[in-house]
């Protein structure tokens, strides 16, 4: 990895994040779909290295939450500030701000009609205005990080959902956001890719990236997450540190939620 | 059959990857699976072979073998037939070829219509093949085309001037149809982004838009370009006559082409437009990169259709009195030296555009297959 391993060693609980600084202040926000109230007064501070787990039942609102932190979805009421700008109807802002947060999405959503590094390059070659030589240079280095540089000029169709998902992520640092988001990573996938996707994720973990990740893969949480954040029905219910959150739950709805994913 | 109680041939694990069988290769092989696999396929293929063995002898036989291709007058030619009638008479259609091809054009100026042509070659090819070396540089010359192409066809600025009420025959379809086609692409593809937009105004006028066009015949379309738009121009103004049938037609299949376009849109899954946002892509770049390409591959069938049927209907042209191969071919069937040889006409006519249309329909199915690649990711 490209940063040393200082802040967190993998799978031995994450020990606390080593700044203070806010990087994404969300406040009094809330968000309807239409008459729906789906997040109903959220307040959350992530520091900067911070990584968030977020886990709650499905329909809870999750995805929504992180969607709006890059403005795919557009709150409507309080405020949510990314790297001190606030999110506003101001275009110019969102797409700064979005090329900031990177997005890695369940269903991957690659671009099917472009191979992998046109994949990883569009971005730098079009937002960032890199010469292609160097954009597809900077995407190699970041494809063999996700262990996948030979599939480059392959497209995506031709590959597995696991690598789709890998190159998502490549794709996503590409710009080399200071945030990133997933949104259920690993839900896609058959089970034995689930581990080089999460593989990935964990080495990006100690390379100390700010990380918000809406899973149920508790492993992954007890490992990485510096916070689990448990949602219900578009409030944040709970939150806490990963040993505390799974072995002593507070609420019984975090309770029911939790015996219900560990029950199998 | 292995049964239960027989040895595996392999232990479990050791299966190497065998050939598959080799039953289906060869003709024999092909024509067995292919034509006579069933009893319902046997009668088919046969019914097939009889049609096909009682119809080409004696299409060839009229069209081609017994044909006559140089005579003077209809009763020239079928005095030179064993039996009057029994073939087709080519020799009106070589007489009348450059009446076919240019119209009324005047005959010392129609090299400008062959280097029009010539042009136009050079500027499709940069736009139908993709790996042409230097492509881009070429895209510079494909937008002057239009014109070049209306400078050297209409003259002014130092050529001859030539009215348009002169041109005509498949010079005429090809300036209609090319025309059509090269700007409805453009202007469809922008009204169905607009019918899409977010901009409630916007997605209003391009509804109202596409469904009027789509909702009045070409035909009343037309008529309005040949008669009512001198209602709405100022009096004295004088607008081409060619260049509104244009506009009507471009405005058409620009209709047509949204609709197209935008069912092409809906098949691309959301997810994609996101994606391009999180990466921090505008609007326009969005559209432009990542789900137009897609929208429009989903689109080939149903463009090169349109496409299609309005290099077809450049024929309606025909109802307001301009003289497309169709014209031109009832003009000369008004010849009393000629009249009578209707089915060498329109046999003709129907092989120009079957070769046209066959050979969009034949360009959409390679692009469709160059631009496949490989099954598409999860929806
Ligand atoms: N675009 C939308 N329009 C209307 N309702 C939506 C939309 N997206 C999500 N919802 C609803 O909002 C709720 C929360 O959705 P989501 O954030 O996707 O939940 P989760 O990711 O926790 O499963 C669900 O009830 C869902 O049906
Ligand atoms: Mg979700």
């Amino acid at each position: 990895m490209a940063t040393a391993s200082d802040t967190a060693g993998p799978r031995s609980g994450a020990p606390a994040v080593n700044t203070s600084e806010t990087i994404i202040s969300i406040e009094g926000m809330h968000k309807w779909f239409g008459q729906f109230h789906v997040l109903k007064d959220i307040n959350l501070d992530v520091k900067r290295g911070e990584r968030i787990v977020i886990c709650g039942p499905s329909g809870s609102g999750k995805s929504t939450l992180i969607r709006c932190i890059n403005r795919l979805e557009e709150h409507q009421q309080g405020s949510i500030v990314v790297e001190g700008t606030e999110l506003t109807g101001n275009l110019k802002n969102i797409e700064i701000i979005r090329s900031e947060v990177g997005m890695v999405f369940q269903s991957f959503n690659l671009f099917p009609h472009l191979t992998v590094l046109e994949n990883c390059t569009l971005a730098l070659v079009w937002v960032r205005k890199m010469p292609r030589a160097k954009a597809q240079e900077i995407a190699m280095g970041y494809l063999e990080r996700v262990r996948i540089p030979e599939q480059a000029e392959k497209y995506p169709g031709q590959l597995s959902g696991g690598q789709q998902q890998r190159v998502a992520i490549a794709r996503s640092l590409c710009m080399n956001p200071r945030i990133m988001l997933f949104d259920e990573p690993t839900s896609a996938l058959d089970p034995e890719m689930i581990k080089e996707v999460l593989d990935v994720m964990v080495e990006l973990a100690e390379s100390g990236m700010t990380m918000l990740v809406v899973t149920h893969e508790m492993g992954f949480a007890t490992a990485v997450a510096h916070r689990v954040i448990f949602m219900d029905a578009g409030e944040i219910i709970e939150q806490n540190e990963p040993s505390e959150f799974f072995n002593h739950p507070r609420h019984e709805r975090t309770k029911l939620f939790l015996s219900q994913i560990l029950s199998h | 059959m292995t049964g239960p109680g027989a040895p595996a041939p392999y232990a479990p694990g050791t299966h190497p990857d065998l050939p598959p069988p080799v039953r289906t290769t060869g003709v024999v092989g092909w024509a067995r699976q292919n034509l006579f696999s069933s009893p319902f396929n046997v009668v088919l293929t046969l019914l097939g072979v009889w049609f096909l063995a009682s119809v080409i002898p004696p299409m060839a036989e009229w069209a081609l073998v017994k044909s006559i291709w140089t005579a003077e007058s209809r009763a020239e030619c079928w005095g030179k037939m064993a039996v009057p009638e029994e073939a087709a008479c080519w020799a009106f259609i070589k007489g009348r070829l450059s009446l076919f091809v240019y119209g009324f054009y005047p005959v010392e100026e129609r090299w400008r219509v062959d280097l029009s042509f010539v042009l136009l070659v050079f500027a499709i090819v940069p736009v139908l093949y993709d790996r042409l070396p230097g492509r881009r540089h070429w895209f510079w010359y494909v937008a002057a085309f239009p014109f070049l192409a209306g400078w050297l066809l209409v003259g002014g600025f130092g050529l001859a001037p030539v009215e348009t009420d002169q041109f005509g025959g498949f010079m005429l379809t090809l300036i209609i149809g090319v025309t059509g086609i090269s700007f409805s692409l453009p202007i469809g593809i922008a009204l169905a982004l607009g019918r899409t937009s977010s901009m409630p105004v916007l997605r209003i006028l391009c509804v109202l838009f596409i469904e009027f066009i789509r909702g009045v015949p070409l035909i009343a379309l037309l008529f309005v370009a040949s008669t009512m738009l001198n209602y709405f121009l100022p009096p004295g103004t004088s607008f081409d006559l060619l260049m509104r049938v244009l506009i009507m037609v471009t405005l058409f299949a620009s209709a047509y082409i949204a609709e197209v376009v935008r069912g092409g849109l809906q098949g691309v899954p959301k997810g994609q437009a996101e994606a391009a946002d999180s990466l921090g892509l505008s609007y326009w770049k969005a559209q432009r990169l990542i789900v137009l390409p897609q929208a429009l591959k989903i689109s080939i069938p149903g463009i090169v259709n349109t496409f299609i049927g309005l290099y077809k209907d450049t024929t309606l042209v025909l109802i307001i009195g301009m003289l497309d191969p169709l014209g031109i071919g009832r003009a000369s069937l008004a010849d009393a030296v000629w009249a009578g040889l209707a089915r060498e006409v329109y046999l003709f006519i129907a092989v120009f555009f079957f070769v046209c249309c066959f050979g969009m329909s034949r360009y959409s199915l390679y692009l469709e297959r160059k631009l496949d690649t490989g099954r598409e990711s999860e929806k």
